[in-house]
C-alpha cells in the first residue's frame, strides 16, 4: 500500500479539486462563495482561487438555476465544470437545469451533446438548520434517468469518488454530508480514484448485512460494534453511489448472511432504502430468513430543535433495534 | 420613395435573407400542411411571421458560433445553418433525425452547425447560453452565443438569472427576445406591466434595444451590432425583436384569445412577402428572380420532406441507449 496521510473529509475533497483543477484546464469550479477568503461555506475549496485563479474558481451571485445551467452550457461547450449547490435544500430551485437538461440532454440529442457536470452538494441535517436546511434528498436524484448519485462516506472514498466523478462523461451529483466533514481518515498521498457504482464492504460479517450510504455508514459500523457484544456478526455495505447501483455486491451479501437492514438518514417513505429493499426481497425471496429492514427518518420535516432533531434523524440505536428485529425471526 | 434601408445593404446580404427567409415559410407550411393531411403525426410549434427574426440574426454569425433556441425553433435552427431534412426526420421520429429520433420537434440538437440545444422548457436556455459563452471564452475560442426566447420567457427566474450572470462575467451572448406578442394564451400586456422587454435589461447593466422583428434589416443590424460588441469583449446585450405568431402556440390551437382583426392584419403583412415585395420594389431582385427563389425553396423543402419520410423509423432498441456514456 502507498503512503496515507490523516485528512478530514473537508481537505479529501479539498484535495480532489485541487488534483482535477492541476490535472485538467478543462475542470472550473462554480458556486456561492467558493472563492477566497471565504473558500466555500465549509471551507471545501479554500484556497483554490489563490491558487487556479478566479477565472477558474469562480464566485457567482445567489443564483442556483445560473450555477446549474451555466455549468451545464459550460460542459456542452467543452469544459468539466464542477458546481456547488451550498445546501442540499437548494437543489430544488435548480432542479430543472438538473432534471431535465443536465440529465437529458445526452439522450434527447441522439448521444450528441453529454453534459459531463458534477454538482457538489452538502447535507447539513445535524445541524439544527431545521426543515429547509437539512434535507437528504438523494431520492430526488435517483429517479431522474441520466444523472450519477454519489454519497461518500469517508475521505479516502471522497477523495476517489469525486475525482471519478469530475472525469466522468456523465453528470454526477456528488452528495457530501457536513455531519461527516470534519472526522479525520486515511487517504492515499498519490493520486487515486474509485470508480462510481463499486460498494465496499466495511466491515465483514456472517449474520446480518446492514446496508447504508452517506452518514449512516459510520452509524452502521457503532451499530455493528454494538452488535459484535451481543454475539451478533453484522457485515457492513456502504453503497457510495446510488446511481448506478452496485446490486452485485449487495445481493451477494444479503445471499450469505440472508438477513438485511437498509439506513439512510433520508425519509425511509418512498426513500433511497425502498428500491433497494424492493429489489433484494424480489431476487432473493425464498432466500431471506426474515423481511428486509428499513431503517430512516419519520415523514416529517426536519425540525430544527435539537432534541427534537435528535428525535427523528436515525442512529446506531435505531439500527441495532431493527438488526434485532430481523435476527429475531 | 427610394427604400434607403435596402439601398444601403449589399446585394448578397438581401439576398441571402429573402433567401432564408423564404426557405423558413416554406418549411413552416409544409410541416403545418403534412400534420393537418395526417403524414405527420407530431405536436408542432409555429415560427411563421417570425422569419425576419431568425434571418437576421443567422446573417450576424458566423458557423462557429453557438446557438441556443426553444421548441418554436425551426426558424433559428434553419437560420443557423441546420440541414432541413435530419429537422424534419426528426419531427417524424426516423432513425435519420439528428437526434434519432429521441428528440422529436421540440428538443433539437446539432452541434456539427453551432445548434447546441433546443429546450422546450420556457427560459431554461437562458443559463446554458451563458455557459456556452463562458466555456467558449475560457479557451480562448472566438465564438458568441445566441439565445433565443419569447416574450414568456423573461418573466422566468432563468431568465433573470441568467442575464445577471452574463452581464457580471461580461460574457459573449446576444439575448434575443422574440416578443410574438403573447406567452402560451396570454398577451404580454397581462403579465408585464413595461411595453418594452428591453427595457426590463437596464437593472443588470446591459445594453438592450427593441426593433421591429418583422424587418429583417432592423434584425441584422441590431443583432450585428450585439454580436460584434460581445466578439469585441463587451458583454452581453439583449435585443428585442417586437414580431407576431401567425399561427398560435401550437399548431391546431384555435387562438381563441387572438382578436381576429389583430391577426387578419398580420397575415396580411407578412414579413416575407413584405420582404420580397421590398426588394423587387427597389431593384434588387426582378419578379422572375424572387419567382426563383421560391421555387428553389419549395423545391428544397419537397427533397427534404420525401426523404424525411421515406426513412425508416428509429428502432425500438435505441429508446434504451445514450442515457450514459457508453451504454
Amino acid at each position: 500500500m502507498a503512503d496515507e496521510t490523516e485528512l478530514t473529509m473537508r481537505s479529501a475533497v479539498n484535495l480532489a479539486l485541487a488534483e482535477a483543477l492541476a490535472a485538467d484546464d478543462a475542470v472550473i469550479l462554480l458556486g456561492e462563495d467558493v472563492a477566497d477568503p471565504a473558500g466555500g461555506i465549509v471551507g471545501a475549496t479554500r484556497g483554490l482561487s489563490t491558487r487556479f485563479g478566479a477565472d477558474r474558481v469562480r464566485d457567482t451571485p445567489i443564483s442556483e438555476t445560473a450555477i446549474a445551467g451555466a455549468a451545464i452550457g459550460a460542459a456542452l461547450g467543452g469544459l468539466r465544470p464542477v458546481a456547488e449547490i451550498m445546501i442540499m435544500d437548494f437543489i430544488g430551485i435548480c432542479l430543472d437545469q438538473i432534471a431535465n437538461h443536465a440529465a437529458k440532454l445526452r439522450y434527447m440529442s441522439g448521444g450528441r451533446t453529454p453534459v459531463p457536470i458534477t454538482i457538489r452538494t452538502a447535507v447539513f441535517a445535524g445541524t439544527g438548520g431545521g426543515a429547509t436546511h437539512s434535507q437528504s434528498l438523494e431520492a430526488w436524484l435517483t429517479h431522474v434517468p441520466g444523472l450519477k448519485v454519489v454519497v461518500p462516506s469517508t475521505p479516502r472514498d471522497a477523495k476517489g469518488l469525486l475525482t471519478s466523478c469530475i472525469f466522468d462523461d456523465d453528470p454526477c451529483v456528488f452528495v457530501e454530508s457536513v455531519r461527516l466533514f470534519g472526522a479525520k481518515g486515511p487517504v492515499p498521498a498519490d493520486a487515486f480514484s474509485i470508480p462510481i457504482g463499486s460498494a465496499e464492504v466495511k466491515r465483514p460479517g456472517s449474520d446480518v448485512t446492514v446496508v447504508a450510504h452517506g452518514p449512516a455508514v459510520p452509524d452502521a459500523l457503532a451499530a455493528a460494534e454494538q452488535l459484535a457484544g451481543e454475539g451478533v456478526s453484522a457485515e457492513v455495505v456502504d453503497l457510495r453511489s446510488l446511481v448506478p447501483l452496485d446490486l452485485e455486491t449487495v445481493l451477494a451479501s444479503a445471499a450469505r448472511t440472508r438477513r438485511m437492514v437498509i439506513a439512510h438518514a433520508a425519509t425511509t417513505f418512498a426513500g433511497p432504502g425502498a428500491e433497494l429493499a424492493a429489489t433484494v426481497s424480489h431476487e432473493l425471496f425464498g432466500q431471506l430468513a426474515a423481511p428486509v429492514e428499513r431503517v430512516g427518518a419519520p415523514f416529517v420535516p426536519i425540525p430544527a430543535s435539537p432534541a427534537l432533531e435528535r428525535s427523528v434523524l436515525p442512529g446506531p440505536g435505531e439500527i441495532v433495534a431493527a438488526v434485532r428485529r430481523v435476527t429475531g425471526w | 420613395m427610394p427604400d434607403d434601408a435596402v439601398s444601403g445593404q449589399p446585394r448578397e446580404l438581401l439576398v441571402a435573407l429573402l433567401t432564408t427567409m423564404t426557405r423558413i415559410m416554406v418549411a413552416d407550411q409544409r410541416i403545418r400542411d403534412g400534420i393537418a393531411r395526417g403524414e405527420l403525426l407530431a405536436s408542432y410549434w409555429p415560427c411563421a411571421g417570425q422569419e425576419a427574426v431568425a434571418a437576421g440574426v443567422g446573417a450576424a454569425l458566423a458557423p462557429t458560433d453557438w446557438m441556443v433556441t426553444t421548441y418554436r425553433g425551426l426558424h433559428d435552427q434553419l437560420a443557423k445553418g441546420v440541414p432541413l431534412e435530419p429537422i424534419l426526420a426528426e419531427m417524424a421520429g426516423r432513425a435519420t433525425g439528428c437526434c434519432g429520433g429521441k428528440g422529436g420537434t421540440m428538443h433539437v440538437t446539432d452541434p456539427e452547425h453551432g445548434l447546441m440545444l433546443s429546450t422546450g422548457i420556457v427560459g431554461a436556455g437562458i443559463p446554458v447560453a451563458v455557459g456556452l459563452a463562458l466555456a467558449a471564452r475560457t479557451r480562448g475560442e472566438d465564438r458568441v452565443v445566441t439565445v433565443s426566447f419569447g416574450d414568456g420567457a423573461v418573466n422566468t427566474g432563468a431568465f433573470h438569472e441568467g442575464v445577471n450572470l452574463a452581464a457580471v462575467w461580461e460574457l459573449p451572448v446576444v439575448l434575443v427576445c422574440q416578443n410574438n406578442g403573447y406567452g402560451e394564451m396570454t398577451p404580454i400586456e397581462h403579465v408585464q406591466r413595461v411595453t418594452r422587454v428591453s427595457d426590463r435589461v437596464a437593472g443588470y447593466g446591459i445594453p438592450g434595444v427593441t426593433v421591429d422583428g418583422n424587418d429583417p434589416l432592423a434584425v441584422h443590424a441590431a443583432a450585428a451590432e450585439a454580436v460584434a460588441r460581445a466578439r469585441a469583449g463587451g458583454g452581453p446585450t439583449l435585443v428585442e425583436c417586437v414580431t407576431y405568431r401567425l399561427w398560435g402556440h401550437y399548431f391546431g390551437d384555435p387562438m381563441a384569445y387572438i382578436p381576429p382583426e389583430q391577426l387578419e392584419a398580420a397575415r396580411a403583412n407578412h414579413p416575407v412577402t413584405s420582404f420580397r415585395a421590398r426588394l423587387v420594389a427597389a431593384g434588387v431582385l426582378d419578379e422572375a428572380a424572387a419567382d426563383a427563389v421560391d421555387a428553389e425553396a419549395a423545391a428544397e423543402v419537397e427533397g427534404a420532406w420525401r426523404g424525411a419520410m421515406e426513412a425508416a423509423a428509429a428502432s425500438p432498441g435505441s429508446a434504451l441507449t445514450d442515457v450514459y456514456a457508453g451504454a
